[in-house]
């Protein structure tokens, strides 16, 4: 069989895909009015879970920016069991994370001991001002909702100790 | 100039003296032409200084630094598990990548491995980012050249390959899934499977990608006997990787460095060119990528069980020493020269990066040939601006 | 047709002209940018294009056009501002004034020139003299390269052009362009009258060589260096915004529509269908209603033509400059003399 010229074979290569496209619909996402899913572990948004946090700061000091901003004061609680002394309790004031400045490297998820951050594939809040992207700890909270279950692990993985 | 190449540079100069008793009379001044900051031919801002007579390069010289982000200080004041996140950056179309070798070095200074499981992981998806990086220079090739569908059909297709990466890790783009001792997290399950089936999908983009590009008369004429840069002047300005491998030298670092990777647990072929010229260097990585996707087919298939973290305390302090790790990046030799004091972050971090390197060769490259040229020649070389400046 | 234009008085009948003028040119140049360049590339690249803009994103263009209106017309500091922002202009003009003489139906036409191919040739080159300009004025390196380049590029092509055409001008022994589209359709192929005469088949390798003397006149690829947006960043265009590079782009588009008139004028029979079909024998018997089909045999040709164009715009990267003058002086110019010495031995002898 002689040769095809390249040149013949790009035209083939273009017009195949003008083929596909009309007859198999296009790559693309006609995206406000069809969404694509993100994976279940996609780096969305953070979401906090007030009641787990202690305000121990750790993830304000892990994050690589500097972009958690926490203030917290002491309370005393009731005590757990009866003729107990009353506890001390850290509340929040404050949990702002400023997503203008976020690199979402995950670092404060991984390092919370408390289980009180979460990701959430979410990605949809984006805000014409750039000081609305500074989420307070009831918008964080509010993202909860949309926090998914764990995917279940490729086989011949660890079962998960946490 | 320099000792290199001294043939090229009498026959260049004679050449030139020719030109100019031919041309006294039609002799005009030359032009400087400042390609770049801003300029679609180098993906970012890097700014070649040319010394234009006509359409034809008398002199060029690249001036970088306009994106220095200043990671290598930065790194100084950050803890090892933030440093990552900052290093995915670098090299931002294969990030990834651009973890493992510090990662290497943070693990060889603190004496620890990670475990098998982790290794293969880790290869697959330094294989993925690899697959992401040289797709799109595939595609971009296309657009520098002047044929506006590769590119399209590059995205297409890497898209794929990012999803995989965002399901696996969470980071669509900056990962930040390596930790020292092994990886944050466990595949998700039925990814595997995706992944066979992506790897089909790209081997088939590299063929489409022949047809359309390679294959084509007016890109072999605009490619072939290009920007020729012979073997031994590649050795002596440092190219690595497959600017390397494109002038006939048989050096990959994934199969000649001996590291806790799984590179040599599958078969695979390090292509190399007697050429040297940009069709040689476009040609290499096209044959790359379909080595990559046959490393990341037959590791999948023999993943074993297992854990993917080994102990490691939960505060990282990295012992006092010093350890250089470098691996074989998308674009070529990357490396990390780490300097642990024992504190919580690293004294001192040297960054080797495949780009800056190579287009250390420019003026001694770019000097007589036509404008049209430099942008094939710079498409071929394949410098990522991150790379460059760091 | 010619009994209602009779009636009407000079000055509306000139009124129709422009109109018709402007029909016939942006008509066709909207037609190419919406189904070519929005749809048909984006389909070549797995995407559907525009979609938001009204239907399928048929509105687009008007889109485009308001947005473009809306910006603000810049004039660099050292350009030569009274030629600068001429330059868009002469581009544009050069492209109504081809038109003037493609016919479009028995009657359908702007002016019957009995040189109609000559003068259309004559100022099709009037465009380069638009974008020399537009590149010296901007003063912009790149501007500068990008108008120099396409100014050897055209010079360069309008040559194999002109020489493609005169091998049809000898078969058809006429330089009316009229006259070359009724010779086609009634004419025969060896006693076969079936599908006319069309010149394409007989002056194949003419054809070959007008379009791609077309492809490097209109500056698409793999013939756009004087554009080159990866290099040159555009080229002359570099500094044109708002609504003078609309008409930039509207020129181009336009005159790749006009180009692809002519081409079918000259190869593919133009606005009729082979005379056989109906019985006709000559123009005189052709029945009015071909007034108002032809038109739409025009351009149903012409699309044919320009998705040729385009196809091979969307897929070709693009030639170096002294590959593209090599080409064209050593490849294309010798191949139209021999096509034509070859062509006049055949009329000749037979």
């Amino acid at each position: 069989m002689p040769k095809v010229p390249g040149l013949v074979k790009g035209l083939g290569v273009t017009l195949g895909t003008l083929f596909n496209t009309a007859t198999k619909g296009a790559n693309t996402v006609q995206y406000p009015h069809e969404k694509e899913t993100p994976p279940i572990r996609s780096r969305g948004v953070i979401a906090l879970h007030q009641d787990n946090c202690t305000s121990c700061m750790l993830c304000s000091r892990s994050c690589p920016d500097w972009c958690i901003y926490i203030e917290a004061h002491k309370e005393l609680a009731p005590p757990r069991r009866e003729g107990g002394k009353p506890r001390q309790v850290n509340l929040l004031d404050r949990f702002d994370i400023d997503y203008a400045l976020c690199m979402y490297c995950g670092i404060c998820v991984e390092v919370c001991p408390f289980d009180a951050l979460f990701w959430s594939p979410e990605y949809e809040y984006s805000e014409p001002n750039i000081a609305d992207l500074l989420h307070d700890k009831t918008k964080l909270s509010e993202w909860m909702e949309t926090v998914p279950e764990a995917p279940a692990l490729e086989a011949g993985a660890d079962k998960k100790k946490k | 100039m320099t000792m290199l190449g001294d043939r090229q540079q009498l026959s260049y100069i004679a050449s030139q003296a020719a030109d100019a008793r031919l041309n006294l009379e039609l002799e005009t001044e030359g032009m400087t032409l400042n390609i770049g900051p801003q300029h679609p031919a180098t993906h970012g801002t890097l700014r070649i200084i040319a010394r234009l007579d006509g359409e034809q390069v008398v002199w060029a010289e690249p001036a970088c630094g306009y994106m220095h982000r200043g990671y290598e200080k930065l790194t100084e004041v950050r803890t090892y598990p933030q440093v990552t996140t900052l290093v995915n950056r670098i090299d931002w179309l294969g990030s990834f990548a651009n973890e493992v070798p510090f990662i290497l070095a943070a693990e060889k200074l603190m004496g620890v491995e990670a475990p098998t499981r982790a290794q293969y992981i880790r290869t697959i998806l330094f294989e993925l980012s690899r697959i992401a990086n040289v797709s799109l220079f595939l595609g971009d090739l296309g657009v520098q050249l002047g044929a506006i569908t590769p590119v399209f059909l590059a995205f297409r297709d890497r898209e794929y390959v990012l999803n995989l990466i965002e399901s696996a890790t969470g980071g669509r783009f900056h990962p930040n899934f390596d930790r020292i001792g092994g990886l944050k997290d466990d595949l998700p399950a039925g990814w595997i499977d995706e992944t066979r089936a992506v790897m089909k999908k790209l081997r088939g983009f590299c063929d489409q990608i022949e047809d359309l590009l390679f294959g084509n008369e007016i890109f072999q004429s605009r490619t072939r006997g290009i920007g020729v840069i012979p073997r031994d002047v590649a050795l002596q300005y440092g190219l690595s990787g497959a600017n390397l491998r494109a002038s006939g030298v048989d050096w990959d670092l994934r199969r000649d460095h001996q590291l806790p990777m799984a590179w040599n647990k599958a078969d695979w072929k390090v292509w190399t060119h007697p050429d040297g010229d940009s069709f040689a260097r476009c040609w290499i990585r096209l044959q790359e990528t379909r080595e990559s996707t046959k490393i990341v087919d037959q590791l999948l298939g023999s993943i074993p069980a297992g854990p993917v973290m080994a102990k490691v305390p939960k505060i990282i302090k990295v012992p006092e020493g010093e350890a250089w790790v470098s691996t074989e990046n998308p674009l070529g030799e990357m490396g990390y020269y780490v300097v642990s004091r024992g504190d919580l972050g690293p004294f001192r971090v040297k960054i080797r990066s495949a780009s800056f390197n190579n287009i250390s060769i420019t003026p001694w490259l770019l000097r007589g040939v036509y404008v049209p040229d430099i942008v094939t020649i710079l498409a071929s070389l394949y410098f990522i601006l991150g790379d460059i400046d760091r | 047709m010619t009994v209602i234009l009779a009636e009407i008085p000079y000055w509306g009948q000139s009124l129709l002209r422009v109109l018709g003028g402007l029909v016939a040119v942006l008509l066709p140049a909207g037609t190419i940018v919406y189904v070519f360049l929005f749809k048909m590339m984006s389909f070549m690249q797995s995407r559907l294009g525009p979609m938001e803009a009204g239907p399928y994103g048929s509105m687009q263009l008007f889109a485009e056009v308001g947005k473009w209106l809306q910006k603000e017309d810049i004039v660099p500091d050292r350009a030569d501002a009274r030629i600068f922002k001429m330059a868009p202009i002469i581009v544009l003009v050069s492209t109504f004034l081809l038109v003037a003489v493609v016919p479009f139906g028995p009657d359908a036409w702007f002016t019957d020139f009995e040189t109609g191919i000559f003068y259309a040739l004559a100022v099709s080159s009037i465009s380069v003299l638009g974008i020399l300009i537009a590149g010296w004025s901007s003063a912009n390196k790149y501007s500068l390269l990008g108008g120099l380049r396409a100014a050897g590029q055209l010079i360069a092509y309008e040559l194999p052009m002109v020489l493609a055409v005169i091998g049809v001008v000898i078969q058809a022994g006429t330089m009316n362009l009229q006259k070359i589209v009724v010779a086609q359709n009634s004419g025969s192929m060896f006693g076969i009258d079936a599908v006319g005469h069309p010149y394409v088949i007989s002056q194949f390798i003419g054809f070959i060589i007008f379009m791609i003397a077309i492809q490097a006149e209109l500056t698409q690829a793999p013939f756009d260096m004087p554009i080159a947006e990866s290099e040159l960043v555009s080229g002359y265009m570099t500094e044109y915004s708002g609504f003078r590079f609309l008409i930039f782009f509207i020129g181009e588009f336009a005159t790749a529509g006009v180009f692809a008139m002519i081409a079918s004028v000259l190869f593919l029979g133009g606005w009729g269908v082979p005379f056989a079909w109906f019985g006709w024998t000559s123009i005189d018997d052709i029945d009015n209603w071909m007034n108002f089909a032809g038109p739409l045999i025009m351009f149903t040709k012409m699309m044919l033509l320009v998705f040729i164009i385009m196809w091979i715009r969307f897929s070709y990267p693009r030639l170096r400059e002294d590959q593209l003058q090599r080409f064209a002086w050593k490849g294309l110019i010798p191949v139209a003399l021999g096509n034509i010495a070859v062509t006049s031995i055949l009329k000749v002898v037979f």
